[in-house]
This record gives C-alpha cells, structure tokens and sequence, in this order.
C-alpha cells in the first residue's frame, strides 16, 4: 500500500476510485445507495474475518457471534436502558471486544479443525441464546423500533448521509487493517500462520499473536454489527446464525483470503447475490450452499488472486510475444 | 419428586440422543480428520425420512428408524465418495463443503416438508407412563436410554473386538502405517462415514417422538453435538457416551432450573475442560 503511492497508475486508479464512490449517491436512487451501504457494512465485516482466516491461517466458523453481540448490545442498551447513541456504540463495540478477548482465550486453546469447532459452538451457543433469553433479546421478534445516531446534527436517517458514513467507517476499517497486516505484527501473524514452530523457535509468542489478532479482528467485527444495526434498525437471533458466519466466510474465501481486496470483492459478490437473488427465488440458503461447495471445489483460491494470475499470465504471454516481434526484427 | 424423576430421566433420553449424534462424529472426527458439520443435517433428515415413511408405507417407529438409518447412510455415502472425496488431504476445505451441504440439505427439508413443525407418533406400548413406587417414568424415554446403552456397547464390541473396528483403531492411531500394512483405508472411511451418518439419521428419528421434525432441528443439535465432542475428547467412543449425559444433564436442568441462561449453562462445562485439558476428558490427541 505504502509503496503505491509512488506509483503513478495506481493513484489514477484510487483517485477514479474515490470519485466513483463519491459521486454515486448523486446519480442513483435510493435503492443502490442502500444495497451500496449494504454492501460496505459486509466489507467490514468480512475484513475483519479476513485477519484471522487469510492472515492467521484460524478459520473462524462464528464471526457473526461479534456482529450480532455488538449489535444486541447497542439495541438493548438504546431501547431498555435507555441511553443515547453517544454511548450505546461504544460500550457495544467495548463490551464486544471484551467477549473477542475470553472467546479467543477459549478457541486458541485449539487450532486447524479444533479451532473451527470451538468458534462454532461459541458462536451457536450465543445464537440459541439470542433466541431463548427473551426477556432480554425479545426472542423470535428481534428488537425494534431502533434509530440511527445524528452526529454533529447531520441525521444519519437520511440515505445518502448514511452512505457516506458507512463509506468514511469502511475506509477508515480498511486502512486500519491494512496497516495492521503491514506492521511487523502483521508479519510475524503470517509467520504463525505458514511456521508456526518455527516461529515460537524464534521466540515469537505465537498464541499471543494470534489472540491479540483474534480481539482485533472481534474489535471490527462489532463495529460491522454496530454499523448493521444502524443500517437495518432491528436486529434478530439469524443475524448471529451460523448462515451469517457463513456468509462472511464466504466472502472471504470467494474473493481471496489473505488479500486485502479480496474480502471486499467476496463480500460484495455476497451482499449482490443474495440481494438480487432473493428478489427472485426465496431458496438464499440452498444458494449459498452450493456456491459455497463451487468455491471451495473449483476455485479454492479465490477471485483475486485467481484474476492475479490470470492477468500476470495474459501480461508474461504479451510480453513474451513482444520479445518475440522484437527478436524476429532483429534477425 | 416426581419433577426430579422426570428432568433426569428428559437427562438421559437427551444424552442418549446426543450420543448417538456425537458417537459418529467423533468416529469421523477421528478417522478422516473431518469436522463433519452435515450431522446436525442427517439428523434432521433422519427425522424428515422417519415420519414420511411412517406416514405412507409402515407406521412403525422402529422400523421406519432402521429404513430411515439406511436412507441417510446411503446419502451419507455418496456425499463422501463424490464430494469430499475429490478434496482428500484439504481438510479445511471439506469442513466448509459439510457446512455447505448442511444448508443445501436444510433448505431442501424446508421445501419438501415445510415451515410447520412435524411430530412423530410416540409408539404404542411405549405411551403409558411406568409406575414404580407411586412415581411416574415415561416409557418412551427409558426405552430411548436404552437404546442408547445398547448402541453404545455395540459399537464399543464393533471398535475393541472385530477387525473392522481393528482396522478403524490402526487409521485413526497413524492412518499412513495403516496403509502401509494394507488396510483399505479409503474403504474405511467410506463405511465410517456411512456409519456416523446412519447413525446421526436414526437419532433424528429416535428423537422424533420428543422434539418432532422442524426447520432448525439440525442448527439446535449441531452444537450441542460439537461440545459433546469438544467435552470428551475427538475421535473417543467413551468421550462421547460421558459427555453426551453430562451436557444432557447440564441442559435439561438448565432449561428447568434457570430457562433464560440454559444456553449460557451449555458453555461452563465445555470452557472448564477445555481450560484444563484442551484435548477433552478422554481425547488421545488435540483436536
């Protein structure tokens, strides 16, 4: 990212980029505005998935346990108790991330498989929670009746303000992410991740790197569920079902785990699909399904990196028959 | 009185239901290094099968549960030899094909047998409670524990004392000196998971009669399946029959006792194992 900069096409390309973005709301209706908002509260999401699944090597089968909590948390902090968004949100994403430190502790008492399981029945657990603990959660009928936050007076209600709230959050999750994979730390979780005997041979703690990764991603994680919320105005126990885990673990396996555009491309294709889709056919989850079982079988690893090669390919061939023409001239 | 009589014995029945569920996991878990999370889905269909055929050709419960384990094997099967086959050595990449089938499979239970919840017939001579002693003992449930007893003894002989359940203990101690020495480890974990699937699917059908057939029977069992497993320790017959009524016990008292936190209670005995013996009470290795 940081060596980018410097070069020139790929500031052209962020700079379209970034009009694109901004100019959006201006020139579509309503309807795109939000499926866009959509779309970039599961970027976060999937993002935040991202840093245990493709940098930590730690498939997580029960990140939508921090969405959902955070979300829970920030409704029924606003509703029953009554306090203002000014501090439901953070003690939501606090109180999260404080649930992400002892569930970390818990899952990384394992890892591969074991890790999978133990992260899946966390999360399952919190979901037949948020189903049978109704006095609190409300059961079956979710929580309603939610507003969003006004900050500095500009009503988040309104489609397009809240589009680029969500779009200042995304950017600002994904370069923290960014710079996070791209620390030393980041470096040494991808040591974990390919060597990880290797790496504690070298003094590395390596269930302390993966733990304060596993908080960080849980951190972001409940600010995606703070951002849900908001966006949706209810929240229900399916949003903490293992089909949300899934669908996050989709994104990420889809677009390319372990890449920093990947999780955005995934999630994207996910949040498009499932919108469109439901538009047309109820059968989302049997969907799901089988895009899931075509990922994994026929492009395992992901759109990104398998578009990388494709193009690295195309640009090796071209540059192969240059030489070539080049050469012929010559002789 | 009679209320404690009743929640240990609602214990027991889970339990035994629970073992059935996790006994295969744990044999596939072990073998084959799969999380296999389609268990909680061929319990349900079990369940799904079990009712249609009572409903059109034989109206007998245990019957239909042995038809029904032949159905959900024959599934089970197929989705190893053509699904998870095809990824041998990706194990990752299975677990997620499982959870993707899992939703397939969930979401065509909801196509064919709708959103209503469907109950399966108590059997006859099972409906009338036992009465000893002035207390009341629900037939039905007895006689599940029992099945659960004499299932688990047998697959106990079927592990400990045959060759096939030889050739099982020599995968799942080092599955590459197993090949070595001959023994069709690809056909072992076709009947494996033939095995574990069958018996998930009669467990659904076992079940019937206590929590009926609906949507969502495979996301309630699946965890519940999973901290039995994670409690006793992967890939362990006995961990899997003490842990199943250990969590039957801690659920059925929870519900009863503190119904709003029954969830919450699921998660301390799992979070003290795990806290100090990561591999679970009777696991050989980590999972």
């Amino acid at each position: 990212m940081t060596a980018g900069v410097l070069d020139k096409t790929k500031l052209a390309w962020w700079a379209v980029l970034a009009v694109v973005l901004v100019a959006i709301p201006f020139l579509m209706g309503d309807f795109y505005i939000n499926l866009l908002s959509q779309v970039f509260i599961a970027v976060i999401f999937a993002a935040s998935l991202n840093m245990l699944v493709g940098y930590g090597g730690l498939t997580s089968l029960g990140h939508a346990a921090y969405l959902g909590v955070a979300a829970y948390l920030s409704a029924w902090l606003f509703l029953k108790m009554g306090w203002s968004h000014l501090v439901t949100a953070p003690m939501a994403i606090v109180g999260t991330t404080l649930m992400a430190c002892a569930f970390g502790w818990i899952a990384l008492r394992a890892t591969g498989l074991g890790f999978m399981m133990l992260t899946l029945a966390l999360s399952q657990v919190l979901w037949g929670l948020a189903y049978r603990w109704v006095g609190v959660t409300d059961g079956d009928n979710g929580l309603r009746g939610l507003t969003r936050p006004a900050p500095f007076g500009i009503d988040l209600e309104n489609t397009t303000a809240f589009y680029f709230f969500t779009l200042l959050v995304t950017v600002i999750a994904l370069a923290m992410i960014s710079r996070f994979v791209h620390s030393p730390f980041g470096a040494a979780l991808k040591g974990t991740r390919d060597q990880p005997r290797r790496m504690s041979a070298l003094g590395h703690s390596v269930w302390m790197i993966r733990w304060l990764t596993f908080v960080y991603s849980g951190f972001w994680g409940a600010v995606s569920g703070v951002m849900f919320v908001y966006y949706n105005k209810y929240i229900h126990p399916s949003s903490m079902a293992l089909t949300s885990s899934a669908e996050a673990l989709l994104g990420v396996i889809a677009g390319g785990s372990g890449t920093l555009a990947g999780p955005v491309v995934g999630a994207a294709i996910v949040v498009l699909l499932k919108n469109y889709v439901s538009g047309y056919v109820e059968r989302w989850n049997m969907l799901l399904g089988f895009v899931f079982v075509f990922i994994v079988v026929f492009m395992p690893e992901g759109l990104v990196p398998g578009m990388h090669r494709l193009w690295n390919k195309l640009r090796a061939k071209k540059a192969v028959r240059d030489n070539a023409a080049g050469g012929g001239e010559k002789v | 009185m009679q209320f404690w009589v009743i929640q240990t014995l609602n214990s027991l029945s889970l339990g035994g239901l629970l073992f059935l569920l996790s006994s295969g996991f744990s044999l596939i878990f072990g073998l084959m290094r799969i999380a296999n999370l389609t268990h909680g889905a061929f319990f349900m269909l079990g369940a799904y099968i079990g009712i249609t055929i009572m409903k059109n050709w034989i109206p007998n419960l245990w019957l239909a549960t042995l038809l029904g384990g032949v159905a959900i094997a024959i599934i089970g099967g197929l989705f190893e030899r053509f699904v998870l086959r095809p990824l041998a050595g990706n194990s990752q990449g299975q677990v997620l094909v499982t959870l993707g089938v899992s939703l397939i499979i969930a979401d065509l239970c909801l196509i064919v047998w709708g959103g209503d919840p469907i109950p399966i017939p108590t059997p006859e001579s099972l409906r009338l409670p036992l009465r000893v002693m002035g207390l009341m003992f629900p037939a039905y449930r007895l006689a599940v524990v029992l099945i659960a007893i004499l299932v688990g003894i047998a697959l106990y002989l079927l592990i400990e004392r045959t060759r096939l359940g030889a050739m099982i203990r020599a995968g799942v101690d080092d599955m590459q000196m197993a090949r070595g020495v001959g023994i069709p480890v690809s056909r072992l974990f076709t009947t494996v998971f033939c095995l574990g699937a069958a018996l998930a699917g009669m467990g659904g059908i076992i079940g019937g009669p206590i929590f009926s057939a609906y949507p969502g029977l495979d996301a309630d069992m699946l965890p519940l399946a999973l901290i039995v497993v994670i409690l006793g320790g992967v890939g362990s017959l006995v961990g899997a029959f003490v842990g199943s009524f250990i969590i039957g016990f801690v659920y059925t008292f929870g519900i009863a006792l503190l119904p709003d936190l029954a969830y919450v209670i699921l998660f301390l005995p799992m979070i003290i194992v795990i806290a100090f013996r990561p591999r679970g009470l009777f696991g050989k290795v980590s999972a």
